[in-house]
């Protein structure tokens, strides 16, 4: 066997996992961290390999898959379960053909989210198993026979990351000769796929029947590690926070990691906790691995140490354990070297993340902002707009929430005053299109507005059904918000291109006055998109700048406040479009003429 | 021999090279048959945000990062983000850093002031302080976007790490053909940077 010793990220260990198990479909939505995971999996020869428009129309495509014999994978990140709860908790009772297995990311310390919900409780909620991979060596393993376990035990599996195993990089032994091969099983109708009641009644028995049974299973024992090295201090753990413990404990102290989080081996743990004196959990999060052996009647102390704040690290285990009562050793004295400082150096200015220079967001924004307009927003780059100086909408929640929440706040606010709610293209198509369609029905004083970027730009650029292309890049019908608009009886629906801070002021305006139902799509391409070509650059004529300062609040990176205390424009990071030049009131900014390299 | 295992961070604006530098230093590490853990924060740190990656490489490597106080050795591509996360080092630790400010948006709005002190700040502080000209260096040598690869030379010779590696051939192998040469010599240049500095052992984990 021809192997290679390669570095994978945990996503891309994934992806190799479903690869190797002969995954026929692989679909999800873009959410960091799990983006990569598909993007990986799409490079490889094989599966179908696609960007669905959300997370619930993924998983139902998934498990539609999977019933007629395919093996397929789902990805998203933690928020994104939420919106595919509906199905999983019904595909666990009605059980699969070929294997489903669903990839979930959860982000702790929020690096890249809106919350830290941490997933292992929807397992136990929709009695779906759950496998927890420590690293990418296991992200591979644990991937590949959970589609195995999907299919002895007919049930989907879900398959538990965090930013800590999707995003780091680990070594990983490759088979440099294995091939892809499909799997299909045959598929027979049977009434067991439809909910029913009578049918979900005879199915929950079998979900019990095979939930009891996977605990037992050979190859799941095979996930677990249990390392007696001392009769004094037992640890019991999973995935990355099992890493901190072995960085910080070496040997020093037994140690049982889980490899199956839900259900819980009960036999096992009790096993381990006869072995030693006192019983640890060590978990990032909730006390999800405390309450539940708690629950069987085992002595355990967690979350009495460990704190269930953000994300754990070597250092946050061993200060929580340090001083304690406990009678553990600590063999790496690394893992509690003395610093080089008591703390974060003072007065270091933050460096938030900004819209890039000639974003086509910013227009609207600050014309927003002008307008004094009462606005939701949603999740995307344009979460930005919330910042200073551009401070543009108020509130945001969850994907799609941008248009719903609008709509609420509407029925508070004086008799003829609208309220506005934004989104991006494919916030717009994942669940945009429901609330907007809500405003409608239900005659909301509402103005829905799409900045159309024509891309999914946040996540790192995926395909949408606003680009036209499928992710493989083969062409499909390019939707148009303004169309579905018209569709559903908004009128007037104004197009407004993103650098036209005139027409984005009218479409303001006309939307306010509206006696119809206006709705406006602000449209230019990401910049960052290959191809997508600025202006010619602008520059401040420094005798003319009455130095009003008004160009700053576009909260552009390009300008900046030069040494006479004037604004200057970088001239290697603006893009051209030209908006501070329409902002300026004294013609002080001036296009200048040159061939753009 | 137990290789102990180290930590190297690396940090600096997105679009500064990161992901290279610390692909580089990763295949070295790799080839010398150390085994190696990485972790980055991707996401919103993309929209000019501060970016962050750990490397960690010894025999055994359980953890991808570690927290504050724990980092040998600090590869800062921007001198702010050096500052920021100096906190991360060890007491005796490397903090290697590229003499190259780049504002964040409150200091472009006249909101708060850049630092004109990092350099003595930072060199107060008890670790082994290298600030270097890699920004300097890389125009000289005619693309500013090779100050990564310099910072690495510097980083590599500095601390001696895997010294009986070929490392212009991991260098060759990681950059594209039509820039082989200029990464090449831009390595060499990083080296070259740090010629007069003693080597510097880490400080011991145990």
């Amino acid at each position: 066997m021809l192997t290679t010793k390669v570095m994978l990220t945990g996503n891309e260990a994934v992806a190799r996992g479903a690869w190797e198990a002969g995954v026929g479909l692989g679909i999800g939505y873009p959410g960091t961290p799990s983006t990569e995971i598909l993007e990986a999996l799409s490079l490889k020869d094989g599966p179908e390999v696609c960007w669905a428009v959300n997370e619930k129309v993924a998983l139902e495509e998934a498990y539609g898959a999977a019933v007629g014999g395919l093996r397929a994978i789902v990805t998203m990140k933690h928020v994104g379960l939420n919106v595919a709860a509906d199905p999983l908790f019904i595909t666990a009772y009605l059980g699969v053909n070929g294997g489903l297995v669903i990839a979930a990311a959860d982000d702790p310390g929020m690096h890249s989210s809106q919350n830290e919900q941490d997933n292992r409780w929807y397992a136990l909620h929709a009695k779906v198993p759950m496998l927890e991979p420590a690293d990418s060596e296991e992200c591979l393993r644990f991937t590949k026979l959970a589609f195995e376990l999907s299919e002895r035990y007919d049930v989907p599996i879900l398959l538990r990351l965090v930013t800590r195993t999707s995003h780091a990089g680990g070594l990983v032994l490759l088979n440099e000769e294995m091939k892809y091969s499909r799997i299909k099983r045959d598929y027979v109708p049977s009434p067991r796929y439809v909910t029913l009641p009578g049918n979900s009644r005879a199915r929950k028995k079998v979900l019990e029947r095979n939930l009891a049974a996977i605990v037992e299973d050979e190859s799941v024992q095979t996930l677990d590690l249990m390392e007696i090295t001392s009769p004094e201090v037992g640890i019991i753990t999973s995935g990355a926070s099992y890493n901190y413990v072995k960085e910080v404990f070496g040997d020093s102290c037994s140690v049982l990691k889980l490899g199956l989080v839900y259900p819980l081996n009960v036999n096992r743990i009790r096993e381990f906790a006869g072995m030693v004196r006192e019983l640890v959990v060590v978990e990032e999060l909730d006390p999800y691995l405390e309450n539940n052996i708690k629950a069987m009647g085992i002595r355990c102390e967690g979350k009495k140490y460990i704190t269930s704040f953000y994300e754990l690290n070597p250092q946050i285990v061993a200060a929580s354990l340090a001083n304690t009562t406990l009678n553990i050793p600590f063999p790496s004295a690394g893992s509690r070297a003395e610093p080089a400082a008591p703390g974060p150096l003072p007065g270091v200015p933050a460096r938030p993340a900004l819209l890039c220079a000639g974003c086509p967001h910013r227009g609207f924004f600050y014309m927003a902002k002008k307008a004094k307009l009462m606005m939701t927003g949603d999740i995307g780059c344009y979460s930005l707009g919330a910042m200073p100086p551009l401070e543009a909408f108020e509130a945001s929640i969850c994907m799609g929430g941008g248009y719903t929440m609008a709509q609420g706040l509407s029925l508070t606010v004086p008799e003829g005053q609208k309220v506005f709610g934004v989104m991006g293209d494919s916030t717009f198509f994942h669940s945009g299109i429901t609330g907007a369609l809500e405003g409608i029905y239900n005659g909301r004083a509402f103005v829905p507005v799409v900045l159309d970027n024509r891309i999914t730009a946040m996540t790192g650029h995926q395909q949408n059904p606003g680009t036209g292309r499928m992710m493989n890049g083969a062409p499909t019908l390019m939707q148009e918000p303004a169309v579905l608009f018209k569709a559903m009886g908004y009128d007037p629906v104004m197009q407004v291109g993103a650098y036209d801070l005139d027409a984005i002021r009218s479409a303001i305006q006309t939307a306010k006055m509206a006696s119809g139902k206006a709705a406006i799509v602000v449209k230019a391409p990401c910049r960052l998109i290959r191809g997508v070509e600025g202006g010619s650059r602008r520059a401040v004529h420094q005798n003319q700048c009455q130095d009003c300062r008004l160009c700053l609040r576009l909260g552009c990176p390009a300008i900046s406040l030069g040494e006479d205390g004037k604004p200057v424009i970088d001239a290697l990071s603006c893009f051209g479009c030209g908006i501070c030049q329409q902002v300026c009131r004294h013609e002080s900014i001036y296009e200048v003429a040159e061939v753009r390299s | 021999m137990i290789r102990e295992t180290r930590t190297i961070m690396l940090d600096g604006v997105g679009g500064q090279g990161i992901i290279m530098a610390s692909k580089i230093l990763i295949d070295g590490l790799i080839q010398a048959d150390y085994d190696v853990k990485s972790s980055e924060v991707h996401g919103m740190a993309q929209r000019g945000g501060s970016v962050i990656t750990q490397l960690r490489y010894g025999d055994r490597v359980y953890s991808s990062l570690v927290g504050e106080g724990a980092v040998d050795v600090l590869f800062a591509m921007e001198k702010l983000e050096a500052m920021r996360y100096a906190h991360f080092l060890k007491k005796d630790g490397l903090l290697l850093m590229n003499e190259m400010e780049i504002p964040p948006a409150s200091v472009l709005t006249g909101e708060s002031s850049y630092p004109g002190d990092i350099n003595e700040r930072l060199g107060a502080l008890p670790v082994k302080f290298f600030p270097i000209a890699a920004e300097a260096k890389a125009r000289e040598l005619g693309n500013v976007r090779v100050m990564n690869v310099i910072m690495a030379g510097a980083l590599i010779k500095l601390i001696g790490l895997a010294d009986d590696l070929d490392w212009s051939a991991v260098v060759t192998a990681a950059v594209k053909p039509q820039y082989k040469e200029l990464n090449l010599e831009a390595f060499r240049s990083g080296m070259e940077l740090v010629r007069h500095s003693r080597p510097q052992v880490l400080v011991c984990n145990r």
